[in-house]
């Protein structure tokens, strides 16, 4: 232990509970990464940090307090993206083992390549409330960590948010991504809100602006308007769309507020915001998160957030990100949120539960990160000492299997085709390379800094030290369609992808196809033979054009933002486990039934192990 | 159980601060969590890692009671002592712990009690509704054990030992109801009952599965031993293994057992290590039980009926029901 060199990716609460069981278990050199800074609600798990420490660096601070208690190790924070280009292959050939907390399937992806490629071993984990797992992956031995697919987080047709939702998510993503972005975001971005108003239809203005010197209460009940009776009217008025579906019912402020008078002459004279941060809440005397308001009470918030913003918060319009710890931001797309479900009949939800969709939250408790890293180290010491037939999948389960709450079960061997020639379908005459490279080589092939190539013709390049003119290129070729770039892609065009920094390279082979289903394919493309993941989550950074998503569980109380964890689980214990036997055991089981493998045990040494399954093929145990 | 008078709503500290977990087992939890009030008698790896973990869950107050002076030895798998002599000289387990207990979170009441928990009994143990006893002999166990159960308020109690990369939980929870959830998302009232710890030490070995864990044999024997010498927990070495395994020996050719039930390596594992904790298996031996706990505080969630098991050497953490219940036991 005492030789070894350790990195740690993620300080956070898996980061936290394993930097310190490290440190105790006689580790004396360890690198650890993380760009996050600490945020209050860290502090119910990442017990080396502090309310003091609030926006400080996780890796810095988690190092101080370690040091406390063993002031004579080496330990080297970097408060930094390990998807920086100075992490390459180089820096992570230096260490013994590689051990991931991160919550995110990107950044896992990513370090698993450089693993890859530096032929280091690689600890996986992760946790969800009470669920978590360990994985064990190294070069030839067991698979690597996208060996087997990972479930990715939904991403949602546009119509389905912008004219037919039918669950309370859909009507967070629109409030969110769409009215949210559009009142406060970035003005030159696109956006899918009909912006045209009753009066106006063939004028340029955009209803969204505030006219000068515009009363704000007025402003505010014209946007209310607008939205949510407006736009549901004219969507109405399209019987094609509600054969088959419940219809919407258009609100106006007068219907939602009929006795509230409306106040048009000046700003909210209330003085319970002076002192804090502006809320509505506050202003309206609403105090439960918890509490599911009314229609009326969820009007009554709307307006006030939307009035607060401009009142109180107006330099920062036009420049807003949504922000899950900003509070009138998540009361303003709650009471959004919640107008719109009451107008399409779906159940509305507190401002608790609607953060926890918009937010992407992911519920955590200290014990299970407490648990798993405990059982990583454990694995982390096996693959120090070259251990590789005892090497085991830890799961930690919510309910027992067999008795069993922590369960280990042997890896499996690589699989061949990790990665397999790709075939994409794709319109080659309107689609531009940009779309191909954002949607399929960064999303769903997850390259950082790809290079594209078409036989020898090199066509894009990203990353640093590219001469100007070449960039100047590069840029123009984005947006040039397919067919017309310098060496055009057409029917039958095998494009060659490749990232240096991973060290991944695969082909691509083009199929030209005309149309394509806006519901089912809304990328407007198709990527066959792809054992990854298949939609990427993409973040709301404002620069995608189609929705993204934000919630992965149709079910409210379990929203995460990284799924891999309990699908995956899910699946490989259907795998294991013989359905009729365990199938009350399992938690959220849903397909239990295509279940094939099963459990043998060894008298002597009472040893989860799988028979081997002429269906799974490549999957055989260890030997 | 909680001091009466109205329900209060969790304040707005606390509702920032414990965000993330109440969206994991609801507000409800989180009340009773702050009202709930925790006795830890013997301060080591283990039951630090517990103790960090319920204040860091929010109880009402945590209790610690170890007069134990603070040796080098102890700073091993403990990551509350600070490695400076002129700070832990000369000072208890149970203050130093404390000490650093308290800044993991100002909402929860940290403390130390001193004395001998071979001596509480009484209106001492009302004070908590949650009792746990690590490093203690058997004698002592069985003692606060029976003073819990002989109380008319409910008192929960737990045991934990490690023994280098091994260990073992015992849960007493009496007559236990809690709220389970079902698959289609309804949720069931339930309710367990609980053996004592004597009932569940006493069942014949020929009585429990050939399946049972060897760790629970394992386990009674070295207590045995350690009672029937005098020994304190901790204190028999790798030298006594002859004596023990003639003992073990003797048992078995009893009930006719093959040496397999309790291995003679395990037992040499359990002699050799002392007072010895591997900091992994703290750390999940203490996230177990902290999670048990705050299970029965909430009363949410099966908790574990009545042994746990977890060993490094083949990673399973296993659930012991003993003595086994009959078949359609209802």
């Amino acid at each position: 232990m005492q030789a070894a060199k350790v990195l740690m990716v993620g300080a956070g609460g898996i980061g936290c509970e394993l930097l310190k069981t490290l440190a105790l278990s006689g580790f004396t050199d360890i690198h650890i990464i993380d760009l996050d800074t600490i945020e209050v609600s860290n502090l119910n798990r990442q017990f080396l940090f502090r309310q003091s420490h609030v926006g400080q660096s996780k890796a810095k601070v988690a190092r101080d307090a370690v040091l406390k208690f063993r002031p004579n190790i080496n330990i080297t924070p970097y408060h930094a993206n390990v998807k920086d280009s100075n992490f390459n292959v180089e820096f992570f050939k230096q260490f013994n083992v590689v051990l991931n907390g991160l919550d995110n399937l990107d950044a896992r992806r990513h370090v698993n390549r450089l693993c890859l490629a530096a032929e280091v071993p690689l600890v996986e984990s992760g946790t969800t409330g009470f669920l978590g797992q360990v994985t064990v992956h190294v070069k030839g031995k067991t698979e690597c960590y996208e060996c087997q697919p990972k479930p990715v987080p939904k991403s949602y047709p546009v119509c389905t948010i912008t004219s037919t939702p039918s669950k309370f998510v859909h009507c967070i993503v629109w409030a969110k991504d769409l009215l949210f972005a559009k009142l406060f975001g970035d003005k030159n971005q696109d956006n899918d809100l009909n912006v045209r108003s009753k009066d106006d239809s063939n004028s340029k203005t955009d209803v969204f602006e505030r006219s000068v010197d515009e009363d704000l209460s007025q402003y505010a009940q014209r946007i209310y308007d607008h939205v949510f009776g407006y736009n549901i009217e004219t969507a109405l008025a399209n019987e094609e769309t509600w054969k088959n579906r419940r219809k919407p019912c258009p609100i106006y402020v007068k219907d939602a507020l009929p006795e509230d008078a409306v106040q048009l002459n000046g700003s909210s004279k209330d003085h319970k915001n002076e002192e804090h941060e502006p809320s509505a809440m506050v202003s309206l005397g609403l105090r439960n998160p918890q509490e599911i308001w009314s229609l009326a009470d969820n009007s009554r918030v709307f307006l006030e957030a939307l009035k607060l913003f401009f009142e109180k918060r107006e330099k920062e319009i036009g420049n807003l990100i949504f922000d899950k710890d900003d509070q009138l931001a998540v009361e303003f797309v709650t009471a959004a949120a919640n107008i719109r479900a009451s107008s399409f009949g779906i159940p509305l939800h507190s401002l608790f539960e609607a953060k926890g969709v918009a937010g992407n939250i992911v519920h955590a408790v200290a014990t299970t990160n407490a648990i798993i890293a405990g059982l990583i180290v454990i694995e982390a010491i096996k693959v120090l000492k070259g251990d590789y037939q005892n090497y085991r999948m830890m799961y930690c389960l919510e309910h027992p299997t067999r008795k069993m709450l922590l369960m280990p079960v042997e890896p499996f061997e690589p699989n061949e085709s990790c990665y397999t020639p790709l075939v994409l379908e794709v319109n080659t005459k309107t689609t531009k390379l940009r779309e191909v490279i954002e949607k399929v080589i960064k999303s769903k092939l997850g390259m950082n800094l790809p290079l594209v190539m078409v036989g020898a013709s090199l066509v894009f390049e990203d990353g640093e030290g590219l001469e100007p003119d070449e960039a100047a290129n590069y840029a123009l070729n984005l947006e040039k369609v397919l067919a017309e770039l310098p060496a055009p892609v057409v029917n039958d065009t095998k494009l060659t992808v490749e990232d240096f920094q991973q060290e991944l390279k695969c082909s691509i082979n083009i199929k030209h196809r005309d149309e394509f289903d806006e519901e089912k394919e809304p990328d407007g493309m198709v990527l066959a033979g792809w054992s990854g993941p298949v939609d990427k989550q993409v973040t709301s950074n404002g620069n995608k054009r189609s929705v993204p998503s934000s919630s992965s569980a149709d079910d409210v109380n379990s929203t995460a933002e990284d799924v891999s964890l309990k699908p995956g689980m899910k699946r490989k214990l259907n795998e294991i486990l013989e359905s009729h036997e365990n199938s009350d055991t399992l938690q959220n089981k849903s397909d239990v039934g295509s279940s094939s493998a099963q459990l043998v045990e060894d008298d002597d040494d009472d040893l989860v192990m799988l028979d081997e399954d002429p269906k799974q093929g490549k999957k055989k145990r260890l030997q | 159980m909680d001091g009466g008078g109205a329900e209060r709503e969790l304040t707005a500290q606390e509702t920032a601060l414990y965000d993330r977990q109440i969206r994991v087992w609801g507000v409800d939890a989180q009340k009773r969590l702050s009202k709930a009030h925790v006795l830890v008698c013997g301060m080591n790896g283990t039951t630090i890692e517990f103790c960090k973990n319920i204040v860091l869950a929010g109880v009402g107050s945590l209790s610690l009671m170890d007069d134990q002076t603070v040796t080098e030895a102890d700073l091993n798998a403990n990551f509350l002592i600070p490695p400076d002599e002129s700070i832990y000289g000369g000072r208890s387990l149970a203050e130093v712990c404390c000490e650093s207990l308290k800044d993991f979170n100002p909402m929860v009441q940290v403390s130390v009690e001193k004395g001998d928990p071979s001596l509480i009994d009484g209106e001492f143990l009302d004070k908590f509704d949650i009792v746990v006893v690590s490093g203690a002999s058997l004698k002592t166990k069985l003692l606060v054990n029976d003073n819990c159960r002989k109380r008319s308020k409910h008192i929960a109690f737990y045991t934990v030992d490690c023994k280098d990369s091994c260990g073992e939980i015992f849960v007493d929870l009496q007559k236990h109801s809690f709220i389970q959830k079902k698959n289609g998302g309804e949720t069931e009232q339930q309710e367990l009952t609980y053996p004592s710890l004597q009932e569940a030490i006493s069942v014949p070995w020929n009585n429990l599965p050939r399946k049972t864990t060897k760790l629970y044999f394992a386990m009674r024997v070295l207590e045995n031993y350690e009672l029937s010498e005098g020994h304190s927990p901790g204190k028999t070495t790798l030298s006594d293994i002859p004596a023990v395994l003639a003992r073990v020996k003797a048992v078995r050719d009893k009930i006719s057992l093959n040496e397999s039930q309790v291995p003679t390596a395990l037992m040499e594992r359990l002699l050799a290590a002392g007072k010895k904790e591997h900091p992994p298996v703290c750390a999940i031996l203490g996230g177990i039980l902290g999670q048990e706990v705050i299970k029965s505080i909430s009363c949410k969630g099966d908790p574990i009926k009545n042994f746990f098991y977890f060993d490094a050497a083949d990673g399973k953490g296993v659930i012991e029901d003993i003595p086994t219940p009959p078949p359609c036991a209802n």
